[in-house]
């Protein structure tokens, strides 16, 4: 499990008080989860991820991992500690001038185990992650995504409980992504390692996070379950992650129609023809805005924007409060 | 000055030191890359004090102490390298025995470049990628094992540009302590150039010089290019 309990972390900036990249962050992991923390550039995401293993020290606040509290231990008892927390990165950050073989080796040369041991185990790493036959080429001669793979075998070097993913698939191509997080997906099943995915993509965490946290400024947004958060997400920041553009608000009249988001959960509900029975049963029509449905890991959620007829409003919205699964919400359009 | 390069007394002369040649050329050899292994020892360590000494380096170290060693590295490099010469000459005697000749220029060689080195290496580690190296903190490295695991085997190519660089340097100050009793091709072009007017050997000895140059710096980008795994094949 990782704790994150009141994590704050300021930057001198060399201007007066410096800048503050997380507020008062907590955050609890549970074991075996894949964990999804995203916002946009400047949230402080890599900040908070580097909290985790302590490469940031927090200026104030408790991070604990395992049920071991790492922002007060002693460098060598965060050495060991860091074993079992171990890194992936955007930019891959292989060791250029050694194989691959070596490079999955790295972190077993670190704490002395024997070279032919290593060598064993690095071979059956590259395995698991699909590059037996990549173990004497160069990082300079593999794809990204291949490089990535090497990565995620050296995370792997020195069976750790905590995985944690900066950005990780940012710099690969839409296709090379899935099969990098299929592998990751795999990896915890398997292995039952926590995983913790920083992105910034909707889609990263749509497709493989059980839970997900939003940052906006350096402070947790919202955050659960990842169904619960973008189907129906309550923030401002949430809001704008999950329906981006805003285009919508544009093509209601606010004098005559009011604007409300419905969600849909799972494919019975889905199937409801909601607009039709409106019509039909109540004679509200209604304007339909935005509809789309969204596969969020196992479940389905369809989510629709309606402008209903001001004078009907709460007619409306009994109505579909009635029909029972399916939330429903006023937007204010400058909000969305 | 040149216009009787190739006359019947030039050509004489340059027969007359012809023999002498390779010995002079055995000579420089052996000053310049002893003298660039010394400064390498010294320099390496020096170099890499400096890059991980700095604050937020990997081996953070007392902000003083680091201003010193910089303030040292400047103060040994502003020294022309001639009046350097005579001001080591106390420590020529006291670690060779003698001021004079081509084992005791070593001396004042060693204290001219370990500085320069210092700054190459320097130069070369803060290639590395900072990322590279906060990866392998990631995963529990040492100080120690990030110098000599991570930023000394990531640089090896541009470490070898840069002895390559020194090499070429030091060479150059190896013919100039001819002046003092240092031996080798610089000797031989400033005792018959400089001293006897016999331009013939002083050219056909600063030919043989460039000729060294251009050897160790063809056989230095070799090594760099083919130490370098990030080229592809």
């Amino acid at each position: 499990m990782i704790e994150l309990k009141h994590v704050s972390k300021t930057f001198d900036s060399g201007t007066a008080g410096g800048v503050d990249a997380l507020k008062d962050v907590s955050l609890t992991i549970a074991d075996g989860d894949i964990y999804g923390i995203i916002g946009m550039s400047g949230a402080g995401k890599s900040t908070l991820v580097r909290c985790i293993n302590l490469l940031e020290r927090p200026t104030s606040g408790e991070v604990v991992v395992n049920g071991q509290r790492l922002d007060t231990m002693t460098p060598a008892q965060l050495r060991a500690a860091r074993r079992e927390i171990t890194m992936i990165f955007q930019h891959f950050n292989l060791l250029m001038q050694r194989t691959c073989l070596k490079n999955v080796c790295f972190p077993m040369e670190l704490v002395g185990v024997k070279k032919a041991e290593a060598e064993k185990r690095a071979h059956e790493l590259l395995e698991l992650v699909g590059l037996p036959d990549k173990a004497d080429a160069y990082p300079a001669q593999l794809s990204g995504g291949q490089q990535q793979r090497v990565a995620i075998a050296r995370a792997l070097a020195t069976d750790p409980k905590v995985l944690l993913c900066d950005e990780a698939t940012s710099a690969l191509d839409p296709n090379t992504t899935r099969q990098i997080l299929e592998l990751i997906r795999d990896i915890n099943k398997k292995l039952g390692i926590t995983v913790v995915v920083i992105t910034h993509q909707m889609s990263v965490v749509k497709e493989i996070c059980s839970h997900v946290a939003i940052l906006d400024g350096g402070v947790v947004a919202e955050s659960g379950l990842v169904g619960t958060v973008f189907a129906a997400p309550k923030s401002a920041a949430g809001r704008r992650l999950v329906f981006p553009g805003g285009a919508d608000a544009q093509v209601y009249d606010p004098a005559e129609e009011r604007l409300v988001r419905l969600v849909f959960k799972d494919s019975k509900t889905t199937s409801i023809p909601m607009v039709a029975r409106l019509a039909a049963e109540e004679g509200i029509r209604c304007n339909v805005i935005s509809a789309s449905t969204q596969r969020l890991s196992e479940t389905v959620y369809g989510s629709m924007m309606l402008g209903i007829p001001s004078s009907q409003y709460q007619r409306a919205i009994d109505f579909i409060h009635n029909v029972g699964n399916v939330q429903v919400e006023e937007v204010d359009a400058h909000v969305q | 000055m040149y216009s009787n390069l190739f006359s019947a007394q030039s050509v004489q002369d340059l027969l007359n030191v012809l023999p002498s040649l390779p010995y002079a050329i055995w000579e420089t050899f052996y000053m310049t890359v002893l003298s660039t292994a010394l400064a390498l020892v010294l320099g390496l360590p020096l170099g890499v004090l400096l890059v991980v000494g700095e604050k937020g380096g990997v081996l953070p170290l007392p902000g003083w102490l680091l201003q010193v060693l910089n303030v040292i590295i400047n103060l040994l490099r502003s020294i022309p390298f001639l009046i350097l010469m005579i001001m080591v000459f106390p420590l020529s005697r006291l670690l060779i025995g003698t001021a004079v000749g081509t084992t005791a220029t070593i001396v004042p060689l060693v204290v001219a470049a370990f500085p320069f080195v210092a700054r190459l290496v320097e130069s070369s580690l803060r290639e590395v990628d900072g990322n590279i190296i906060e990866a392998a903190q990631s995963m529990g490295a040492t100080p120690m094992q990030i110098i000599c695991k991570v930023m000394i085997p990531e640089s090896v190519p541009s470490l070898i540009q840069n002895a390559t660089i020194a090499l070429t340097t030091i060479l150059g100050y190896s013919a100039m302590s001819g002046i003092i009793g240092g031996g080798g091709l610089g000797k031989i072009a400033i005792d018959y150039g400089y001293y006897r007017y016999k331009y013939l050997v002083m050219l056909v000895a600063v030919v043989l010089l460039i000729l060294l140059v251009q050897l160790f710096q063809s056989v230095g980008t070799w090594l760099s290019r083919r130490s370098d795994k990030r080229l592809k094949n």
